[in-house]
């Protein structure tokens, strides 16, 4: 491995390690503000107590998501100076935005709402939870408007004297095509992933039979969510895959293993070929026909770009080269991606089948164990979502403008890249593993009991409201 | 290319020169309260309420941090892109140092066993400890100018960024932020936790008032290009500031000593500020290779966008800060954890009498005077 590859693990490794915390994050928040609201509305202590439990979740998923985060400010301009200098005009200000508006709000607001309990009205600590889903959410569209940059660029216009891309329109950025599909995709799918969690979690207990009040109210309010923020995640990847088709034909492509430009192409579930960056020959394939026409262009003899016309068409563009990403990883994560969703609809619609009948979902054991493997479909998703996205980029690091090798810091060292990704994984590995731990004991001990005073008003502890904290 | 800086430049320099002292400010009292944490909480309730006089706040703290990245990134792209690259150790260090002090603070309260309480109170320390040191390390590196090329590229390694000069700056950052935390501990604790931070407090301040001075004036004797009048007067005042402070210490008067030991980390940065600037970051190779301000600096459409956008928000975030300071703006004692360690009768006594926290709400709180 030479440092560019070093460079481009690391960026893999770190962001999708803090992409697993993110949408939890994301995700959890919102639905502890939703307990918490339920409880304020009704009353009824039950949501209290859920918005404790899942509580714990949320603050221990914020918690690895915050540390993280911060490795990803500073890795652009520590492994990708020239790509920072040469983007830093555009992609800076949404990093910027993001701060400001966003994790300041998040991280104020959690503060509040976490050592706040007793100490603010229920009203307004209720806004406090909302504030932190809010930013969590409004710090997720502005990266997703950097990266839809480097996915579409728009707005600018490359400065003669310095080489490098200089923004002209800042509304043009921030309300790209390209962030309008994938902020709702990626949004919808961390709600999915906190149902799923939330589901999975339930499940668990419902399993032992324990406290299964709160486990059965849990379930039965967040099925019907999860079931429709799936279903919407699906419909808006459908429209950014048409839309790639569009801006991205070689990722859309590559997405299908398609080599040849067809009319009223056939869209392949399954398909083996000899793993290598651009293999010449499928050994097995199975198709549906039409169907990749009608994904890609709404026609049923729509015609889709291959691999081979558009590779000719950027050399032509762009010069000689290879503009083909490892074929492979896009059909592979693509199809990924769309299985652990359609499977998550598939698990949530049985599940509201289930739920129409008094106990039935509860008693179902085998629909209880199948939700809890589900806890994993959309993490997978997540990944190989990105995963898709990212390496169906290259070569390209923004696309059309500037490669990857090009992006790279000219003078970090192999053996630096080798110390700090070697010092990331291990202190990853050690988080992760407290995490989890840390999620089995919360889910082992369970929510309080009833008994147990909870706030506000209760005494006879002696910090009631520091319950949660540490 | 000319290398004055015009005024949106020099307002973003500004800006960020702001941001990086309102993080040092705040994030130094709690790198502070993270390295004392052992020496001044003793018994596990101890501990917890040393960790809570932080605790709602130090994530906000982090967040100046982040911006400030931001802010440079979308600023001063090629300042973002030699500084990171070029420190690209030292900087790994610091990051790995604020991870696992961020997560101790998460994950300390979340199981009981002695070991576990102890491994994060450990990780919270020498996270803390590293963070301090290293911030100053890498200051000192900026203001004093590291190899550059012609492309502004940093050609040295981790190991040339630790010479004395440097390595003195770093501990002058780590005293400081010491001395400001014991201060911090001294207005938000109470009981024995208050003698003890105090106690550090009258050791380590004055350390720290020797240490900026010996650095300061080794700072003016550097200054390329003759002395800078404004950093030199702004260095003697950062140095009156943490007499003052020692003074406030000695005296007990708290909120008047971390006035002035928040003064003197501010006017410790502003002077570093006025020294460098309209360089980035000076090379030692060749004046020519100097990283200038204007080189550095995004386009003038750039700099306008971000500039509507920070006098819209910057406002709001400092209002709700300050909200949150003043929420969270009550003594903690040992007694406050009576679930984790037995209340001392005193403690007990002082709760009565109306000397401590109460949750069911601020109105029965007493407030202590001049907390900012
Ligand atoms: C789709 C959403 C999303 C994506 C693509 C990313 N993040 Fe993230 N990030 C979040 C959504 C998020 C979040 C949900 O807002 C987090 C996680 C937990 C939290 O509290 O905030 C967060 C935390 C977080 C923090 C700490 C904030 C704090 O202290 O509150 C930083 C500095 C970053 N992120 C920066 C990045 C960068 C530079 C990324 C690009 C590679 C990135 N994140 C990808
Ligand atoms: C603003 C947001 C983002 C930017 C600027 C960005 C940029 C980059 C860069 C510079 C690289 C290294 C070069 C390369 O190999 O392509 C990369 C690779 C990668 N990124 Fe992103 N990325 C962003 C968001 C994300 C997110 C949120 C994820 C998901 C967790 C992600 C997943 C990946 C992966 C898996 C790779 C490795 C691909 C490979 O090795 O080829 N990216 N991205
Ligand atoms: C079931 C049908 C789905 C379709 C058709 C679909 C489609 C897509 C497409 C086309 C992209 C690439 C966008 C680009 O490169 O410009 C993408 C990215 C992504 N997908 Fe999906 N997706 C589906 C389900 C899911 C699910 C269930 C999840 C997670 C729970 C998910 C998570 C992601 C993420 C995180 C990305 C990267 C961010 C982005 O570019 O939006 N996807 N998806």
């Amino acid at each position: 491995m030479n440092t560019l590859d070093l460079a481009r693990t690391q960026f893999g490794i770190t962001t999708l390690f803090h992409f697993i915390f993110v949408p939890m994050s994301i995700g959890l928040t919102a639905w502890v503000a939703l307990c918490e609201t339920l409880y304020v509305r009704t009353g009824n202590e039950l949501y209290l107590r859920m918005t404790r439990f899942w509580g714990k979740f949320m603050l221990i998923s914020v918690a690895i998501g915050v540390v993280t985060g911060i490795v990803q400010e500073f890795q652009f301009g520590m492994n990708w100076s020239l790509y920072s200098r040469y983007v830093g005009d555009i992609f800076g200000a949404p990093l910027a935005m993001e701060g400001l508006m966003a994790f300041f709000l998040e991280s104020t607001f959690i503060g509040l709402w976490l050592f706040g309990w007793g100490r603010l009205s229920p009203r307004v600590h209720l806004a406090c939870a909302w504030l932190v889903a809010f930013g969590t959410a409004l710090s997720a569209y502005f990266i997703l408007a950097a990266n839809s940059w480097m996915q579409h660029p728009v707005g600018y216009t490359i400065n003669h004297a310095t080489g490098h891309a200089q923004l002209t329109n800042i509304f043009s950025v921030l309300l790209n095509s390209t962030v309008l599909l994938a902020f709702p995709h990626t949004v919808f799918a961390a709600y999915t992933t906190a149902g799923m969690l939330v589901l999975g979690i339930s499940a668990w207990s419902l399993i032992r039979g324990r406290h299964t009040d709160l486990f059965s109210r849990s379930a039965r309010l967040v099925l019907p969510i999860t079931c429709a923020v799936a279903i919407i995640t699906a419909t808006v990847g459908d429209g950014q895959a048409r839309l790639m088709d569009k801006q991205q034909p070689m990722k859309m492509a590559a997405a299908e293993a398609l080599y040849t430009t067809t009319k009223g192409a056939s869209f392949s579930i399954f398909a083996v070929a000899p793993f290598s960056h651009h293999p010449k020959r499928l050994n097995t394939d199975i198709r549906i026909p039409h169907l990749l026409s009608l994904i890609g262009t709404l026609s049923w003899n729509g015609t889709v770009k291959g691999i081979n016309q558009v590779n000719a068409a950027e050399q032509k563009k762009y010069g000689p080269g290879d503009y083909t990403p490892i074929v492979g990883v896009t059909y592979w994560s693509f199809r990924l991606m769309i299985g652990a969703g359609m499977l998550m609809i598939l698990i949530t619609l049985v599940g509201l089948g289930l739920m129409r009948r008094r106990g039935r979902l509860e008693r179902s054991r085998r629909f209880l164990q199948v939700a809890i493997v589900g806890i994993f479909l959309p993490i997978l998703a997540n990944w190989t979502g990105w995963i898709f996205t990212e390496m169906g980029r290259q070569p390209w690091i923004v696309y059309g403008l500037l490669r990857t090798n090009d992006g790279r810091s000219p003078l970090v060292s192999t053996t630096e890249v080798i110390l700090s990704l070697t010092g990331y994984i291990v202190v990853y590995v050690i988080l992760i593993a407290v995490g989890v731990r840390l999620f089995l004991k919360e889910i082992r001990n369970g929510p309080q009991d009833p008994q147990e005073p909870v706030p506000p008003g209760g005494a006879a502890v002696a910090r009631p409201d520091l319950a949660l904290a540490y | 290319m000319s290398s004055s800086p015009d005024f949106l430049q020099t307002l973003w320099f500004l800006l960020i020169g702001v941001l990086w002292v309102g993080y040092f400010i705040l994030e130094g009292f709690d790198f502070g309260v993270g390295i004392l944490l052992r020496v001044v909480g003793r018994s596990q309730a101890e501990k917890r309420a040393v960790i809570h006089t932080i605790g709602p706040v130090w994530d906000g703290n982090e967040v100046w941090l982040i911006t400030a990245g931001g802010a440079t990134f979308a600023a001063f792209p090629g300042w973002y892109a030699s500084l990171f690259s070029g420190f690209y150790l030292a900087l790994f260090l610091i990051l790995v140092a604020l991870i696992i002090r961020g997560v101790s603070f998460e994950f300390w309260g979340k199981d009981d066993s002695p070991r576990w309480r102890a491994t994060w109170e450990w990780t919270a320390s020498i996270g803390s400890f590293l963070a301090a040191l290293l911030w100053g390390v890498g200051w000192a590196d900026i203001v004093h100018g590291v190899p550059l090329n012609a492309q502004h590229n940093v050609t040295t390694s981790i190991f040339g960024l630790l010479h004395p000069y440097a390595l003195l700056g770093g501990l002058v950052t780590l005293s400081l932020f010491t001395a400001h935390g014991a201060i911090f501990l001294t207005l938000r604790t109470r009981d024995e936790l208050v003698d003890r931070a105090r106690g550090i407090a009258r050791r380590v301040a004055p350390v720290s008032v020797a240490l900026l001075a010996i650095f300061l004036i080794w700072t003016t004797a550097n200054q390329a290009g003759g002395v800078k009048a404004s950093a030199t007067i702004v260095a003697l005042l950062a140095v009156l500031s943490a007499a003052g402070a020692v003074l406030g210490v000695m005296r007990e008067q708290d909120g008047r000593a971390f006035g002035f030991s928040a003064g003197a980390i501010a006017l410790l940065f502003v002077s570093l500020f006025c020294g460098l600037f309209p360089d980035a970051l000076p090379s030692t190779t060749s004046h020519a290779f100097n990283l200038t301000l204007v080189a550095a600096s995004s386009s003038h459409y750039t700099l306008t966008v971000m500039t509507v956008v920070a006098v819209v928000f910057v406002p709001i975030v400092l209002a709700y800060t300050a909200w949150t300071y003043w929420v969270f703006r009550f003594r903690i004692g040992a007694s406050d954890f009576a679930g984790t360690g037995t209340p001392t009768p005193i403690a007990v006594l002082a709760d009565k009498l109306g000397g401590g926290s109460d949750p069911t709400g601020p109105a029965t709180g007493s407030a202590p005077s001049g907390v900012v």
